[in-house]
């Protein structure tokens, strides 16, 4: 049986049923109701699922924090005479070229040429291809350097050139893994501070980070991933993007709670949308001490409310939303699975946590007032009739879920 | 309370005299030494937070410029670009005065410049740099961003 008749025949267990196009002729009306997933907890809570899913057509997510597996595909026009470009830089940081005659792609990770990286520890990591996709989206113009060998059909052997985001023929934002469905929230039990993709942990566990938007969290709200699916159009960057795909390292088999949340780093979307339209205010180069570069991507994703299981979904609230606490010391680095515990949102959020007996002060690394912008954002433009939903042609792989009561 | 920090330049002259003990002792206010580098016969350094009766800290000061030392207030040392800070909160674990902190429940991040103490830890902990050092021409070559 297909994903698609399997679907079909769940549908029929449920007292609201919602189509796609019901709710977008109702955007397209002007009366869809929509609410963020943080306004969700309340209404499920007050209202319970069922009517929930009566009366809310959409719940809009967000999150926005460091994504890396993130990065763009150029095409940054010919020369004369014709070039294949061999080996690409922008502003000194290297793309990759070797896809076509004038194609690249730039890594949100890729540092500067003359980085000093971590020589001098831990390292700065200044600029790096994350920071070149802002400053293009910002306007501003950068520096491109080409190498290449000759041919009888491109005989140029190099290129340099200013050019801006508008003068590229085509750029888009493609992100292989983002919007991590939970993360590991981060702790250090070793003798000596360490610095890692989780920010700067103290030693002897004396604060732990964790990196998640809880509640507004996209996937978080959309755990088994009935509505999140090939096709899905959503925020992105500040303008609109697609899901194109399950993102790479997407694990649908990870560990799950009673209702259905995973409680380990589990689904990840592959995302992509014309960069031209986006902004830099969602799309930021990050510089992580002694890790190095990457980029805060602004995600928002919409979840249509089609039956009062996908109400539930999204009514979760950060007591019901858990992680993991893993030590980034010692453990991590050694691919030791060994956790110390489990901890809620609500409680990470809190400010302190209890690891391991003791009282941990916890930090954030992903931006929850951003997170609820971009919710919010989205929630605008639906109501506002200027985004419509898509409708998945396909699925990510999932798991097999039931809610028991 | 009255709370201020300062960043006070000691003569070589006065290096080794008990001038905090005075502080105390005569204008009844609290002390809380956050830096120091005094050796004798050499410029000195301290990061000092005072706390009492304003104007206890103000006599505090005139006592403190009777003596040659130099007192420069940190707050306004160290500023927050709000446009570049995206609320992450990752600077929250790194400020260790609390001067970075988050306000539940919106999780809104605040910097209080007043608890800043210009450490400078949080400028490369900030991973879109929104944290800046801005010192005085007179206090340069001063290296009191140095982690304490
Ligand atoms: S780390 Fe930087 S961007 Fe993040 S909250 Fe602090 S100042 Fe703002
Ligand atoms: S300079 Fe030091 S004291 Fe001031 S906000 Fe930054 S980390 Fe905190």
């Amino acid at each position: 049986m297909s994903d698609i008749e399997k679907r079909k025949i769940e549908k029929k267990k449920f007292a609201i049923n919602k189509t796609y196009a019901e709710i977008n002729a109702r955007i397209k009306a002007g009366e869809a109701v929509v609410v963020t997933a943080e306004e969700m907890v309340d209404v499920v809570k007050q209202e319970g699922s069922v009517e929930a899913a009566r009366r809310i057509d959409v719940v809009t997510t967000g999150t926005f924090s460091t994504m890396c597996s993130s990065g763009a595909f150029f095409n940054f026009g010919q020369t004369t005479p014709t070039i294949k470009a061999q080996k690409v830089w922008i502003n000194k940081v290297a793309a990759y070229g070797g896809l076509a005659a004038i194609d690249c792609y730039m890594g949100v990770t890729e540092t500067m040429e003359d980085d000093p990286l971590n020589q001098v520890f831990p390292g700065e990591f200044r600029y790096g291809g994350g920071h070149i996709i802002e400053d293009l989206v910002a306007g501003k113009k950068v520096y491109l350097e080409a190498k290449a060998y000759p041919t009888d059909c491109y005989a140029n052997t190099k290129c340099k050139k200013e050019l801006t985001l508008a003068d590229m023929n085509y750029a888009l934002l493609c992100n292989p893994r983002n919007g991590y469905q939970n993360y590991n929230c981060a702790v250090n039990f070793s003798d000596k501070t360490v610095y890692t993709y989780m920010g700067s942990l103290k030693p002897k566990c004396r604060n732990a980070n964790y990196c998640s938007a809880g509640a507004l969290s996209p996937l978080l709200n959309d755990p088994l991933y009935r509505t999140t699916g090939i096709g899905t159009r959503i925020f992105l960057g500040g303008g609109v993007g697609y899901v194109t795909f399950n993102g790479s390292q997407h694990n649908p088999a990870a560990p799950r709670g009673e209702n259905g949340v995973p409680t380990r780093p589990a689904g990840t979307m592959m995302v992509q949308g014309d960069l031209k339209q986006m902004s830099a205010e969602w799309l930021r180069g990050i510089s992580i001490q002694g890790y190095g570069c990457s980029m805060a991507v602004g995600l928002g994703v919409p979840i249509p409310i089609l039956n009062e299981e996908m109400a539930r979904f999204t009514g979760v609230s950060d007591e019901e939303l858990f992680t993991h606490v893993v030590d980034y010391g010692h453990d991590y680095t050694n691919c030791i699975s060994r956790d110390y515990g489990q901890v809620s949102y609500a409680q990470l959020k809190s400010g302190i946590i209890d690891v391991a007996g003791k009282k941990v002060k916890t930090s954030p690394l992903s931006s929850i007032v951003k997170a609820r912008e971009i919710a919010e954002i989205l929630k605008g433009w639906i109501k506002d009739g200027k985004f419509h939903l898509g409708e998945p042609v396909d699925y990510f792989p999932t798991a097999d879920f039931s809610f028991k009561d | 309370m009255y709370t201020r920090i300062y960043l006070l330049r000691y003569p070589k002259e006065t290096a080794d005299q008990p001038i905090i003990y005075y502080l105390v002792k005569r204008y009844d206010v609290q002390f809380n030494i956050l830096k120091a580098d005094i050796r004798p016969h050499q410029i000195g350094i301290m990061i000092l937070e005072l706390k009492g009766q304003k104007e206890n800290v103000k006599e505090a000061l005139e006592y403190l410029h009777s003596l040659d030392v130099t007192a420069e207030r940190l707050a306004g040392k160290v500023n927050r670009d709000e446009k570049k800070c995206f609320q992450c909160g990752a600077c929250t674990g790194i400020c260790p005065v609390g001067a970075l902190y988050i306000q539940r429940p919106e999780m809104e991040v605040i910097f209080d410049p007043e608890k800043c103490t210009a450490c400078g830890l949080c400028v490369t902990g900030c991973p879109v740099r929104a944290m800046e050092v801005c010192f005085d021409p007179a206090t340069d070559g001063v290296d009191v961003t140095a982690p304490v």
